[in-house]
């Protein structure tokens, strides 16, 4: 959803005797982002660095001139253009002090506006609406100009746009209530005309806003009943002849605003992307009839998204560069930096759920005198987790209760999610602070993963809370690899004695207690007998004492080669999603102690999985016999050149081969079966019955 | 020990049968060339490649009421109902209006204008249209008795392949070759020519066939095509509006549902294509015909379809009918949402000698008698015993005239052989263990073409159902066969007999008709006994008991009957079995029981057979239950021996043969099964289109 962020001043405005206007001409781009050009109504133009809320530098005309068109920069040539005294055209550099010893031309026609934008020439527009190029201009300032407009035209608005291939003056004028909108073309020169419907009696448009997209012009206007149009011209539209009638400007109504009582004295509305318009002016819909506010509306959904009161008399007046809007409202011109994401149905309707970026992507904001001098007012919501970053763990445990007590389950949902992010992040950042439970609570509650809290699993590996762990590894669906490995270093390098003293779920101990509890028994799906027969191939080798050998072994692996609590940790790891090729990389980190170690462990569930295969695991949790197979199979990958070279490892990989050799065997033999019983099925079709039988039956 | 014998006595009870089954009764249905579906009478008219027309009733469990035989040189091509009066129209350029009554065509003109193609009739019921070879649409008003030729509409160059009234009866649709006209029907002037392509490739140089069209009320034209095309047009302004090419062969037929919300089209390779009339999205309000389902229920072309409230109903060169349910209009899992295939008629084409083992097989051109095989020596059940000697064909008797065999019967003893067209009778007289025949020449005047043949059991009389539900009674004698008088039901009954069964003892004889009419008549008398109260499904099958007599009846919707004859009422145990319901899956059998039999060596024995299983109902033995399953015998033989008498039922299901055309008793107590398996029919229809199939 689009938002506006919290503004801060640029610089007061003169204060104003009950003037209409704001006293601020013109805002301009700069070199950059960061960099504003801003004209005011009388000598004044400045350029200020935006971030910094400071002048850089200020040119006055002498007492006795005005500047009568706003500075425009020409990025081309670095050098800032202005109009003074309606005729004279003034140029001049950064480093120029003193205006008056700058450039100046003199023009035989009244200058209504200089226009610049980034990738385009300077342009001149007449009052008269003729327009030319300020470089073909000085070339022969007093060089005839022609009359475009007839006698009661009068301009209202004008703009300047660069498209891919040609530059565009737009300007609007009025004549007796009727309003056109002209399209001049430059290099070829082109004018064309439309006539811009006529909305009810008397009232003209507030104000202009051009967008270019897809090789359409977009116009987008304001009238005083709220009324937002858009008016598309393409930019190819075939060039009509000298002299031919305006042509009629189909418009769309985009939006439809309220106004409150009356009509809209001053306001002002800026398309941002296509689908958001920043109006200001125009009274809030939930918030009466004041007109002092500036809102962002969604032109697809119709929907408002974002508003903000801005204080004092509005003027109407709006600018927008690089996400910010530029706003002089009662004494202070703001600078109020927006966001319009991709707008979707869903986030337009507020239902998507947010990705908590916003605190690290907003702007950085200077605090204001302003702000800081009267803070109380201009912060009324803080929110709760804000607060917190102060608070003691008791009370963070207690609103943590208080706020999972809470009914409104749609809204915990991201709400828990930033509160667990807040947490994580002010434990990692304070050795001192840490709330285990209210963290367990959180996560319980199942709305968590990883991605938004991506630090939770760490924090808890770190604060040794390996009952945080098992949860996170339980609940969260979407652990990176990298982290699953990390938790398994840690789990698998742990001694079991501090692994004992561990609190952990009590269904996966139980779990675990009962596959250590359980009896060796004879196999029952054929492993122990090819056990048997492996026995008897190593006997022709080894003799009797390989035998004994092997026996020994075989108890030894009947034992859990680690205890019952760091058994349930790496149960867990077992049970995560993965996928393997990322996994892989992190598992070659484990040091081959470990790798030993955990081979043992993941041959021991095996054999205790094997022989009691078809054993129901009653609702428990508990890695399945293909989760120990995968993870078997991941190990001996990553670490298969280190394993053949260590010989303590040899017996284990016999066992293991053991295995894979049993189960070949084991699927071998499923597969005669299945062999056979085919060729049953075709016996028993055989029987063909000829032309004529005679067949005795037997009914029941 | 006493519990021996009794277990001992039990087995002979039910117990072995030997039974003969055979398999080279090579009936071959023909292919199916038209349909046309009523909706107010819920009757489906079908035309077969050979001239025969069946009617279904698909209120009545899809039951085969009628069958009207077909006839050499008549080819159906396009059939239509008229409120209740039918028409066909064929390639032999005539027009037929049938007598539905009595199962014979009741007039036909002659359109003089070459092969007719098709035939459409208007919204009212007033004008016939049929399009020709010649490239005209001709006009007939539909009259009281007969139909009368009114005008041609303007001659077109190119025959008409298909035609299809606006509802409004002002406008119609014809399909042609390339292309597709639209008349105005009042004025007869041609208005649109509406061009359809031709398809890709080598085939752009051979014309389009417009096989079938659709003229729908908001004056969308629906067209199918030789090139594989559905095509849809605004037949207003004669635009393409949208094409959808749905096979590389042909489409072959179009039906529209009643209220033109769904079509299907048919097409050479057998599938049956859905297009429903939806918005493309929820809450538009544009709606599109659009592909939804895909059914194929068929190996061959599919030449005919109806599309009716809940189904669609699909037929064409492999001779199945197929019924498939629109699961979004009927309830899922229950009888109407199985699929229905009917393969075979619901009425027996074999005829059993008891007496003499010999089989007399129907077919639409000749007749066929067979003496069944004989073997010595015991077997173990399950298993089978040499053949002494074979199955031995004895005599074909090739039909007389154009039109097809409608009826047949050969007398218990083998000496006697009768069969009708519907325009002649012909009785035979075989001699000499049934190998040679004589044509009995001198027959009684009153002897007209029947429509339902029977002998009795003693071989010494004939019965032959008439007009007007009336039977022709016969006594057969060496020199002459005396004609001995007309049963008559009472007056008003006009539909025909279809079943015929005479008593055992010879004092009775039962008629069934297509309006359910059961009657039963006194032999001695030559009266009507009494009527058996009408149930609303049409009789199926019937028979009299030899020893009680009375009289079974079954009907197309599954129920059995039991009437008492003597006391004219319903019997207890039939009260019994109403009372107590059959069992469901007994209920949700799809083919209808075609003979009903009784085992003389057992009189509380009936012998029930539809397409799949034979049944032999034992009265003494417990129904089975609603709640329990219904075992049939092959579950039963796999149970260990006390489980069997735990589960056994009075229904002694069993379904070892498929596909039975007859399952009939001799008087040795040995069983006869006639089965014909569809794969030996499948075997027999041409090749399919080919197909290209993975890897070939």
């Amino acid at each position: 959803m689009a938002a506006l962020y919290a503004g801060y001043t640029l610089r007061g405005l003169a204060p104003a005797q009950n003037r209409p206007n704001s006293g601020i001409q013109g805002v301009e781009a700069e070199r950059d982002s960061d960099h504003v050009v801003v004209t005011d109504s009388t000598r004044c133009v400045t350029l200020y660095k935006v971030s910094d809320q400071k002048p850089l530098s200020c040119w006055t005309v002498k007492q006795g001139h005005t500047l009568t068109g706003a500075a425009v920069y020409n990025a081309r040539t670095q050098e800032y253009v202005a109009v003074s005294d309606r005729k004279v055209i003034r140029i001049w550099k950064e480093d120029d002090i003193i205006l008056d010893k700058a450039f100046k031309a003199t023009v035989s026609s009244d200058v209504w506006r200089v226009h610049c934008v980034a990738g385009g020439d300077p342009v001149v527009l007449f009052h008269r609406g003729a327009v030319r190029l300020l470089d073909s201009l000085l070339s022969a300032p007093q060089q005839p100009i022609e009359e475009v407009l007839s006698p009661e035209e009068a301009i209202s608005w004008s703009t300047n746009i660069v498209t891919e291939s040609q530059q565009f003056v737009i300007f609007t004028t009025e004549q007796k209530g009727d309003h056109f909108l002209y399209l001049q073309r430059l290099n070829p020169n082109s004018l064309q005309r439309y006539h811009l419907e006529r909305e009810e009696p008397g009232l003209s448009p507030l104000s202009f806003s051009v967008s270019y997209r897809d090789k359409h012009i977009r116009l987008l206007y304001l009238y005083p009943n709220g009324h937002v149009y858009e008016s598309v011209v393409s930019v190819r539209a075939p060039v009509p002849e000298e002299g031919a009638q305006a042509l009629p400007l189909p418009r769309s109504l985009l939006l439809s605003l309220p106004v409150g009582e009356g009509l809209l004295q001053a306001a002002s509305a800026q398309e941002l992307d296509e689908a958001h318009v920043a109006v200001v002016g125009v009274p809030h819909p939930s918030a009466g009839s004041g007109k002092d506010f500036l809102c962002i509306w969604n032109t697809n959904f119709q929907t408002l998204q974002a508003g903000k009161e801005m204080a004092g008399k509005i003027y109407g007046q709006l600018w927008s560069f690089w996400n910010k809007l530029f706003i002089p409202h009662g004494k202070t011109f703001s600078v109020i930096p927006y966001d319009c994401p991709k707008s979707s149905l869903a986030s337009a309707l507020g239902k998507q759920r947010q990705v908590k970026k916003d605190e690290s992507k907003a702007p950085t904001s200077v605090p204001s005198w302003n702000t800081l001098l009267h803070e109380e007012k201009a912060h009324p919501s803080r929110t709760a987790e804000t607060r917190k970053t102060t608070a003691p763990v008791e009370e963070v445990q207690r609103e943590v209760q208080l706020l999972l007590s809470r009914t409104d389950t749609q809204d915990l949902q991201t709400s828990v999610g930033q509160l667990a992010s807040t947490l994580a992040s002010r434990s990692l950042n304070d050795p001192a602070f840490y709330t285990p439970s209210s963290l367990v609570q959180l996560v319980h509650t199942r709305y968590l993963c990883h991605s938004v809290c991506p630090d939770l699993v760490l924090l808890a590996l770190e604060r040794k809370d390996y009952f945080l762990c098992q949860l996170c590894l339980q609940f969260f669906p979407d652990i990176p690899e990298v982290v699953t490995c990390a938790c398994l270093k840690v789990f698998i390098s742990m001694s079991d004695v501090d692994a004992a003293k561990v609190n952990l779920e009590p269904d996966s101990v139980f779990f675990m207690e009962a596959l250590i509890a359980q009896e060796h028994e004879a196999g029952l799906n054929g492993f122990s007998l090819a056990d048997e027969e492996d026995r008897s191939d190593n006997l022709a080798e080894g003799g009797a004492t390989a035998q004994r050998d092997n026996e020994k072994a075989s108890a030894a692996e009947q034992m859990c080669p680690v205890g019952l609590h760091k058994a349930v940790l790496l149960n867990e790891i077992l049970q995560t999603a993965y996928f393997d090729s990322f996994l892989l990389p992190h598992l070659k980190d484990l040091s081959s102690q470990d790798v030993v170690l955990f081979l043992q462990y993941l041959q021991f569930v095996y054999l205790k999985f094997s022989h009691d295969a078809c054993k129901p695991t009653q609702g428990l949790r508990s890695p399945s016999l293909t989760q120990v197979m995968d993870w078997m199979g991941l190990l001996l990958d990553a670490h298969f050149t280190v394993l053949v070279m260590t010989p303590d490892v040899k017996d284990l990989l016999l066992n293991l081969h053991r295995f894979v050799k049993s189960q070949v065997r084991f699927v071998s033999e499923l597969g005669k079966i299945e062999g056979s019983l085919q060729e049953l099925d075709k016996m028993a079709l055989k029987r063909d019955v000829g032309q004529y039988s005679i067949e005795i039956i037997e009914l029941f | 020990n006493l519990n021996v014998p009794k277990a001992r006595n039990r087995k002979i009870q039910m117990g072995e049968f030997k039974v003969h089954r055979i398999r080279f009764f090579d009936y071959m249905p023909s292919a199916i060339r038209a349909m046309a579906f009523s909706t107010r009478t819920e009757r489906l008219a079908l035309a077969r490649a050979d001239g025969a027309l069946e009617i279904f009733n698909f209120s009545d469990n899809y039951f085969q009421e009628k069958v009207l035989p077909g006839h050499d040189g008549r080819a159906v091509e396009a059939l239509c109902w008229v409120g209740p009066r039918l028409f066909s129209a064929g390639l032999n350029g005539e027009i037929t209006e049938y007598d539905l009554e009595n199962l014979r065509p009741r007039y036909t003109v002659d359109a003089y204008g070459g092969p007719i193609w098709t035939i459409g009739v208007n919204s009212q019921g007033t004008l016939l249209a049929v399009g020709c070879e010649d490239g005209t649409v001709k006009m007939f008003e539909v009259l009281k008795e007969r139909i009368q030729f009114q005008r041609n509409l303007d001659r077109q160059r190119g025959r008409i392949i298909s035609l299809s009234w606006h509802p409004s009866g002002t406008l119609i649709a014809a399909g042609m070759m390339d292309m597709i006209r639209i008349f105005d029907a009042e004025t007869g002037r041609a208005t649109h020519r509406l061009v359809v392509d031709r398809g890709a490739g080598a085939s752009k140089s051979k014309e389009v066939v417009v096989w079938s069209i659709a003229f729908l009320s908001d004056y969308t034209i629906i067209s199918s095509d030789s090139a594989g095309k559905v095509q849809i047009w605004d037949g207003l302004n004669g635009t393409l509006i949208r094409t959808h090419l749905i096979t590389k062969w042909d489409v072959l037929a179009l039906s529209v549902s009643q209220d033109e919300s769904s079509l299907v089209a048919g097409t050479s390779e057998g599938t049956v294509v859905q297009f429903q009339f939806l918005s493309s999205t929820v809450d538009r309000l544009d709606k599109d015909w659009v592909r939804t389902r895909t059914f194929k229920n068929h190996s061959h072309d599919v030449r005919a379809l109806a599309h009716t409230e809940t189904a669609v109903v699909s037929g064409g060169m492999d001779t199945q009918l197929v019924v498939r349910p629109l699961l979004d209009k009927v309830e899922k899992n229950t009888r109407e949402s199985a699929i229905r295939k009917v393969s075979f008629p619901h009425r027996s084409l074999v005829c059993c000698a008891k007496k003499a083992g010999v089989l007399l097989f129907q077919f639409p051109d000749h007749l066929e008698l067979w003496r069944l095989g004989e073997s010595d020596g015991y077997g173990k059940p399950g298993g089978s015993l040499p053949v002494k000697r074979g199955p031995e064909k004895l005599i074909q008797l090739k039909r007389k005239g154009e039109d097809h065999i409608c009826c047949s019967a050969l007398s218990p003893c083998g000496g006697w052989l009768a069969y009708s067209t519907v325009t002649s009778f012909r009785l035979y007289r075989l001699l000499n263990g049934s190998i040679s025949i004589c044509k009995v020449s001198k027959l009684p005047k009153d002897l007209r073409p029947a429509h339902q043949l029977c002998f009795s059991t003693d071989s010494s009389k004939l019965f032959a159902s008439s007009s007007n539900s009336s039977v022709v009674v016969v006594a057969l004698n060496e020199p002459e066969c005396k004609y001995l008088g007309t049963l008559k039901a009472k007056y008003g009954c006009r539909q025909p007999v279809h079943l015929l069964s005479a008593s055992e003892n010879g004092k009775w004889l039962a008629t069934a008709n297509t309006d359910c009419e059961v009657h039963v008549y006194n032999l001695d008398k030559l009266k009507l006994h009494c009527t058996v109260p009408v149930y609303g499904s049409c009789p199926t099958a019937m028979a009299i008991h030899p020893t009680t007599s009375n009289l079974v009846v079954v009907h197309a919707d599954q129920q059995i009957f039991e009437y008492s004859l003597v006391k004219k009422e319903y019997t207890e145990w039939s009260r019994r079995l109403q009372k107590q319901g059959l069992h469901s899956l007994w209920l949700e059998r799809d083919t209808p029981i075609t003979h009903v039999t009784f085992n003389p060596k057992n009189p509380a024995h009936i012998i029930v057979q539809d397409l799949f299983m034979f049944c032999i109902i034992d009265k003494s033995l417990p129904l089975p239950e609603a709640k329990n399953v219904l075992y049939n015998q092959m579950t039963l033989r796999s149970l260990p021996e006390p489980d069997r008498v735990l589960h056994s039922h009075g229904f002694k299901i069993c379904k070892d043969f498929q596909h039975l055309l007859c399952v009939s008793l001799l008087e040795d107590h040995s069983l006869v099964v006639v089965e014909r398996p569809l794969l030996d029919i499948v075997s027999q229809l041409p090749a399919p289109v080919r197909q290209k199939k993975f890897a070939t």
